[in-house]
């Protein structure tokens, strides 16, 4: 796919995935599923990381407008993935509010988030109204 | 792998239920005009029953189990019941994972077997509604009874 990037880093390889419109998310999770293969993921493994990816997309597209999906392989004693979902948009208010399942938007934002935290081993998210998203997870191998 | 853009999903009338096969990945106007459509298509046919076949999904987040879910409720206001079918163990495995879950449809296997439980429900239900006759028409032996002593 021409769109994506693809680079190295201290970490191994790396790659960034536009994402901006609906199609966008499916290759991006089809990306992060790939790269879950290739690391040595089982398929069921495969599936929540592209799961988890098409949730961080789909809020891209449908809230922000326009981002990126980053992939990253992970080495050493914590061998897995990081995915770093990046946007300019409005931001989320009240984040703790989303997590606490009390706020939810019309199309779901909430369950979608709570569901990638609970897929992922790790779960980062950093938020201001009017300065983007940012949403960093990760999966170990195990 | 290349994919044409889907903008409509075929509901398939099969004797007195409806079949619809998800292939791909359902954006937001296709699951509009698909609630649409099998709304009308109820309304038309007067079919009981819904199967969503969803074995040729590879991958499910909240956005389209919302989606599917909704069209399960709106279908059981209209008095449809809806089976999702064929779901697959690593879908399953991740949406219980989530704490996803599909309201107001059941589920099954196969296309097949989401059949069968329809025809299974209809005929209780139809066992239950003569059920209800004979107790009306038992009623009103007895009462008839008591006019006559």
């Amino acid at each position: 796919m021409a769109s994506i990037q693809v680079g190295s880093t201290d970490h191994g390889t790396c790659q960034v995935v536009p994402v901006a419109k609906e199609q966008d998310i499916i290759i991006a999770r089809n990306a992060g599923r790939e790269l879950c293969r290739r690391i040595g993921f089982g398929p069921t493994e495969q599936v929540k990381v592209a799961t988890a990816i098409s949730e961080l997309a789909r809020n891209i597209v449908l809230y922000a407008g326009r981002g990126t999906i980053e992939l990253r392989v992970l080495d050493g004693p914590d061998k897995g993935i990081e995915i770093i979902a990046r946007d300019d948009g409005p931001g989320i208010e009240d984040l703790e509010r989303v997590f606490a399942g009390v706020r939810r938007s019309r199309r779901g934002m909430g369950l979608g988030l709570i569901g990638t935290k609970r897929l992922m081993d790790r779960f980062n998210i950093v938020s201001k109204p009017g300065s983007g998203t940012t949403v960093t997870i990760a999966k170990r191998l195990r | 792998m290349p994919m044409a853009e889907v903008t409509k999903i075929p509901i398939i009338k099969l004797h007195d239920n409806l079949i619809v096969s998800i292939q791909v990945d359902l954006s937001d106007r296709v699951v509009l005009q698909l609630k649409d459509d099998i709304t009308n298509t109820i309304l038309h046919t007067g079919a009981g029953g819904l199967v969503i076949d969803v074995s040729g999904i590879d991958l499910m987040d909240s956005f389209i189990t919302r989606a599917i879910s909704d069209i399960g409720k709106v279908a059981r206001l209209m008095g449809v019941e809806t089976v999702v079918a064929g779901l697959n163990p690593m879908i399953s495995m991740t949406l219980v994972e989530m704490g996803m879950e599909f309201e107001g449809v059941q589920a099954a296997l196969s296309l097949e077997s989401a059949l069968e439980l329809l025809a299974s429900s209809r005929s209780r239900r139809g066992l239950l509604s003569s059920l209800d006759e004979e107790q009306e028409q038992g009623t009103d032996r007895i009462r008839t009874g008591r006019l006559e002593d």
